[in-house]
């Protein structure tokens, strides 16, 4: 019996490994396992078998050999059909992929969120106020009282006889926080927000402009510390090798007054047509709180002191990006503004 | 304009290089815009002592010059040199124009040091033929060898071209006032011109008589001269008034100019015997007319200040004097007025009159009364000196000026410590004396009272300060940081909305777009969907910028315009600005615009393209995102400006607070979809910390049906139905298919939805949910009159 099994092994194993195709696989199925298969008679012989228990184990080694042999066949033929199918799904990587639509920020938010960033970094609150403003904050509380000069220059767009207008800069603002504050407690806020002058609108001027604007009040404040905090700005965004300088200016609210220059970023301070061959560009007007305004709006000058510090939107943008003209900001090309959905280095 | 030949008449300048002190100005706050100069360097006077012929050569002189410290060779060429003539002679170093430079060297083997130069080498004269035959420049004057060429050329003079801030363009456009300035700076001392002259016994208050009769008038002084002689200015005047950019007429005239660039104070001169015995300083009536010496008629408004001889008006006060009265040829006695008027009524009428002149301007900026009787002084002592004036005893006024003068008391750790520097005692008291600012020292503290020419210096430390640190120079700043608390910044109020508004719309693939506050009526009609009066500016600059918008959208569709121009396609726009309304309140909106594909693969044609429901999707998240998921509905309503059929108004709460839907088609052709919400609207509103709720453990099931419905059935009624009779086991409904067809009756449409049962305690039973399924299509059924659509 053994010697039987051992030939009908043998068999099954050589029979097996020849097939190919999963059809002959099955086919050699059938030939043992089915209802006439070999091993399926012999299993019915058991019932003439002398030692059944002998037997029956011998027919159950050749029906393990068939079913191990099988089941090791089918997965071979099973991964070669797989590799077959698979080598005929090839694609070509190269076509365009699918465009995830994400939007781009207009370029003078992405500037001011940048600004903001820096000014947040250091405690400053972000603030907005009214664009349609009373000329009490606009201009009185600022120390600019009616029939003075700077009034003429900020052409104004007046709504309302000389009281309520368009505001012409965004240091409202600042009156209407330290008023808010009554007085008592130090502010740091930043108030970047839309202004508008009566100017016809070409490369270099618009009516409507976005200022950026912060203050500080507290108490023992010094020039030397708008100095360093200017420092860190000028830095954040324009390189940790950027150099600035202040020069003497003249602002109504700001007293002294400075405009503050940072060293060329594109010639390194040898000189060229951004700097206008000064190696110098001048980016923002600063100052120290103008005691009247600290008074104006609650703030004892002899206590409290500060500095405020006021940036144009769109010439940090324009410095920053290369963009000549104004008007750009404002007419949201969107082949233009695809570039600055990305993070900034 | 400033003169620095002039300002030598007031400060010592010897030895100053004049480009390195307008670059010291400059540092210091008044930017010297631009140095002017035709001056040459190493250019003397020279006399030619020998002259012999250059041995190879046969036009060529060997010259031996005096150029007043030595004699030295040069070669020359030009045919007129000779023994004994005075030259100009550049030496070496010596940069002529065209950037010639002068070097010592040997021509045709023998030394030459220098050139003697011919007028067009220099750039006096153009170069022609002609001049070129002319030869070298034979000086004669009583220049010596070695003195500067420069006298001689007329180049000794320099101007600045100054850009100064509002506050110093006062004092910086006199020479007397510059020349304090330049003082401060090299720490000098400035001496003011000669103004002292002879009085005849008469006096001028026996034949004028002043009123004035306006507040805008408080300083009012005149003098009388009497038989001037009416002549060519001397040629200081006149090189000085061209230099300032004024044109020489005659000497009387001339002079009220240059007192006027000496003192910065404006001065005007009558006829005295056109204009009579009576001065009258009014305010105008309104309409009333003048002749101006320009010959032009002016119609007065009662806001202007005329001067009059008591019945008519004879000059415009500080803008222009009236014909009637002016100096002429055959003038013999004139009444100077030395006045200070309102300085912005003055600006006010030389506005509105058109009239902006030299005068008006400085009487625009203000003026200090020390100096309005300086002038007037100055003025008799030139006309005497150059017009052979008598000058008459006595002098007329009206002093209503305010004469207080402006103290301010500090110590020097005031100054350090609004500046953040170390300043000594001492150091104040350095920078105080350069400033020419007197002042009392006790102890510690400093009393300063401030110059009347000081304008812009008001009484308080700051200013001290800013005047002080401009010269100690902010260079020498060092940067601190505030010593203030650290924490971060945060967003305020609505800026936070905003800022998250605008970061999910991005994130959701729109583009951010700014556009203009101010828009035209035409743009203002459309989408006056909330009904709001709009602010019309009474003054607009051009009728497209007029009117203060209420609604984003009209602005985005330029955008989207724009860009559809360019061949750019797929259009996904959004912006957030603020409103306002006719009572100035405040609406601060986000708007979007959406045309063509959301998302798109052309070549595998995966696209979605923008609807109703893109938008409407846009719209849901963002709610969501803020926080507003299960109190939003949209409700369909006509909107003014959108397709009737296709749009609807978006309630929070039940309340308005925005939009949406496609924009009419007769007013755009194209798809175009647009929405708008009040962000202040949804800022108002409270909203609740986000709660975590667990998912079920056990399996959920799903069970489908539809409906069918009349047509003008919506979804989300069928859908708040079954909830309200789903109860707690139903979790979730979803609409998966419409269909209207051939299949159903014409005026019904069939609904199929998706609703899945969960229980987050215990595994739930068929029999549990059969239950509830068979509920919801009862209810729905009955009071939704519709019907269960069965399989075929």
């Amino acid at each position: 019996m053994k010697e039987k099994i051992d030939l009908l092994c043998s068999e099954i194993e050589s029979k097996i490994n020849s097939v190919s195709t999963k059809k002959e696989l099955n086919d050699l199925k059938v030939e043992y396992l089915g209802k006439k298969g070999i091993i399926t008679e012999l299993q019915s012989g058991i019932k003439d078998a002398v030692d059944k228990k002998e037997y029956g184990s011998e027919v159950n080694r050749a029906r393990t050999t068939f079913n191990d042999n099988y089941d090791k066949k089918n997965a071979e033929i099973e991964l070669e059909e797989l590799n077959k199918k698979l080598e005929s799904e090839n694609i070509d990587i190269s076509l365009p992929a699918l465009d995830i639509p994400v939007g781009s920020p207009n370029i003078l938010e992405n500037i001011i969120e940048e600004v903001e960033e820096v000014f947040m970094s250091m405690g400053y609150d972000v603030v907005d106020g009214p664009e349609i403003e009373e000329d009490k904050y606009n201009f009185e509380l600022l120390n600019i009282p009616k029939g003075h000069p700077a009034r003429d220059a900020q052409d104004t767009f007046y709504i309302e006889d000389e009281n309520i207008l368009l505001r012409s800069q965004t240091s409202p603002v600042q009156a209407r926080e330290m008023l808010k504050a009554g007085g008592d407690k130090p502010i740091r806020m930043i108030c970047p927000g839309k202004t508008y002058r009566r100017d016809a609108d070409d490369a270099t001027h618009s009516h409507q402009f976005m200022q950026i604007e912060g203050l500080l009040v507290d108490k023992n404040i010094s020039l030397s510390d708008l100095k360093g905090t200017f420092d860190v700005i000028a830095k954040k965004l324009f390189g940790e090798n950027c150099e600035t300088r202040f020069r003497p200016s003249y602002y109504q609210f700001t007293e002294p007054s400075v405009e503050t220059d940072i060293s060329c970023f594109v010639c390194k301070g040898k000189g060229c047509s951004l700097c206008k061959n000064t190696g110098w560009i001048t980016v923002s007007g600063a100052g120290m709180v103008h005691p009247n305004v600290l008074k104006n709006c609650g703030y004892d000058p002899k206590v409290w002191s500060g500095f405020a510090l006021g940036f144009g939107a769109e010439r940090l943008a324009m410095l920053k990006y290369g963009i000549n003209d104004i008007r750009t900001f404002y007419q949201t090309d969107l082949r233009e503004s695809k570039a600055f959905d990305r993070r900034d280095v | 304009m400033i003169s620095l030949e002039w300002v030598k008449d007031y400060i010592d300048l010897t030895g100053e290089d004049l480009k390195e002190l307008a670059v010291k100005i400059t540092k210091a706050g008044i930017n010297v815009e631009s140095v002017i100069t035709k001056h040459i360097d190493n250019l003397v006077i020279g006399e030619v002592k020998e002259c012999t012929k250059h041995p190879n050569s046969d036009h060529l002189h060997i010259c031996k010059v005096d150029i007043g410290s030595s004699v030295t060779q040069i070669v020359c060429g030009a045919p007129n040199v000779r023994e004994g003539i005075k030259v100009i002679v550049a030496l070496p170093g010596c940069i002529l124009p065209g950037n010639n430079e002068i070097k010592a060297g040997k021509i045709r083997g023998e030394e030459s040091n220098g050139m003697i130069c011919a007028l067009f080498e220099l750039g006096a004269e153009e170069k022609t033929d002609e001049n070129y035959a002319k030869g070298i420049e034979e000086v004669k004057s009583d220049l010596k060898p070695g003195d500067d060429a420069n006298i001689y050329l007329g180049y000794d003079d320099t101007l600045y071209e100054l850009d100064v801030h509002k506050h110093r363009n006062n004092d910086c456009y006199y020479h007397i006032g510059f020349a304090y300035e330049i003082a401060s700076i090299l720490n000098k001392k400035v001496k003011l011109p000669d103004s002292s002259y002879k009085e005849i016994k008469d006096n001028v208050n026996d034949f004028i008589k002043l009123t004035v009769d306006t507040p805008k008038c408080p300083f009012y002084t005149a003098k009388m001269v009497r038989d001037v002689t009416i002549k060519e200015s001397p040629d200081f005047i006149k090189k000085r008034l061209i230099s300032a950019g004024m044109r020489p007429i005659n000497n009387v005239v001339d002079i009220s100019n240059y007192v006027m660039l000496e003192y910065g104070q404006p001065l005007h001169f009558f006829d005295k015997d056109k204009l009579g015995d009576k001065i009258l300083v009014r305010d105008a009536k309104d309409n009333e007319e003048i002749i101006t010496l320009d010959g032009n008629k002016r119609v007065l408004k009662s806001s202007d200040i005329v001067i009059t001889d008591g019945v008519k008006p004879v000059c415009i006060a500080g803008v222009m004097g009236g014909e009637n009265t002016d100096v002429d040829l055959n003038t013999k006695n004139i009444l100077i007025e030395s006045a200070i008027f309102d300085s912005v009524s003055i600006r006010y009428t030389a506005a509105s009159l058109n009239l902006k002149s030299e005068a008006s301007i400085r009487y625009g900026k203000g003026l200090n009364y020390e100096y309005t009787l300086k002038a007037i002084d100055r003025a008799c002592h030139l006309l005497e000196k150059y017009a052979d004036a008598k000058i008459l005893s006595g002098i007329v006024m009206h002093d209503k000026v305010d004469k207080t003068p402006k103290v301010v008391s500090f110590t020097p750790s005031d100054i350090n410590s609004l500046l953040g520097i170390t300043l000594t005692k001492k150091d104040v008291e350095t920078e105080l004396n350069r400033l020419d600012f007197e002042y009392k020292l006790d102890k510690d503290t400093f009393t300063v009272t401030i110059p009347k020419r000081r304008l812009d210096v008001d009484p308080n430390i700051n200013d001290i300060a800013e005047e002080i640190g401009r010269l100690y120079g902010y260079h020498n700043l060092v940067s601190t940081l505030p010593k203030v608390e650290t924490r971060r910044g945060v967003y305020v109020g609505d800026v936070k909305i905003r800022k998250l508004t605008s970061k999910r719309l991005r994130a959701l693939g729109l583009n951010e777009t700014k556009t203009y506050t101010l828009i035209s009526s035409e743009m203002a009609s459309k989408f006056r969907y909330d009904n709001k009066e709009q602010v019309k500016l009474p003054n607009p600059m051009s009728m497209d910028k007029s009117v203060v918008r209420t609604s984003i959208i009209p602005s985005l569709i330029n955008v989207y315009e724009y860009n559809k121009a360019r061949n750019i396609n797929d259009i996904l726009l959004y912006e957030i600005a603020k409103t306002y309304d006719k009572d100035y309140n405040e609406d601060m909106k986000v708007s979007i615009l959406m045309e063509g594909n959301y998302i798109i693969n052309n070549w595998n044609n995966t696209k979605i393209k923008c609807d109703f429901y893109t938008i409407k999707g846009i719209v849901e998240n963002l709610l969501k995102y803020l926080g507003f998921n299960n109190r939003y509905t949209f409700e369909k309503d006509s909107i003014p400006d959108m397709h009737p059929g296709i749009s609807a108004v978006i309630k929070v709460d039940r309340e308005p607070i925005g939009i949406i839907g496609r924009v009419h088609p007769s007013l755009k052709k194209d798809d175009i979809y647009v929405s708008e919400l009040s962000l202040t609207k949804l800022y108002e509103k409270q909203v609740k910390p986000i709660k975590f709720k667990e998912a079920s453990k056990y399996p959920d099931i799903k069970r489908d049906l539809a409906f069918l419905v009349k047509k003008d059935m919506t979804a989300e009624n069928i859908i708040n139905q079954i909830k309200k009779s789903g109860g707690r086991l139903l979790s979730d409904v979803e609409v998966f298919d419409v269909y209207e067809g051939e299949k159903i009756k014409d005026d019904l449409k069939s609904i199929a939805l998706s609703l899945t049962f969960s229980d987050t305690t215990k595994t739930l039973s068929d029999e549990e949910v059969t239950k509830v399924f068979e509920n919801i299509i009862s209810d729905v059924e009955t009071k939704l009159n519709a019907k269960v659509r069965n399989g075929e």
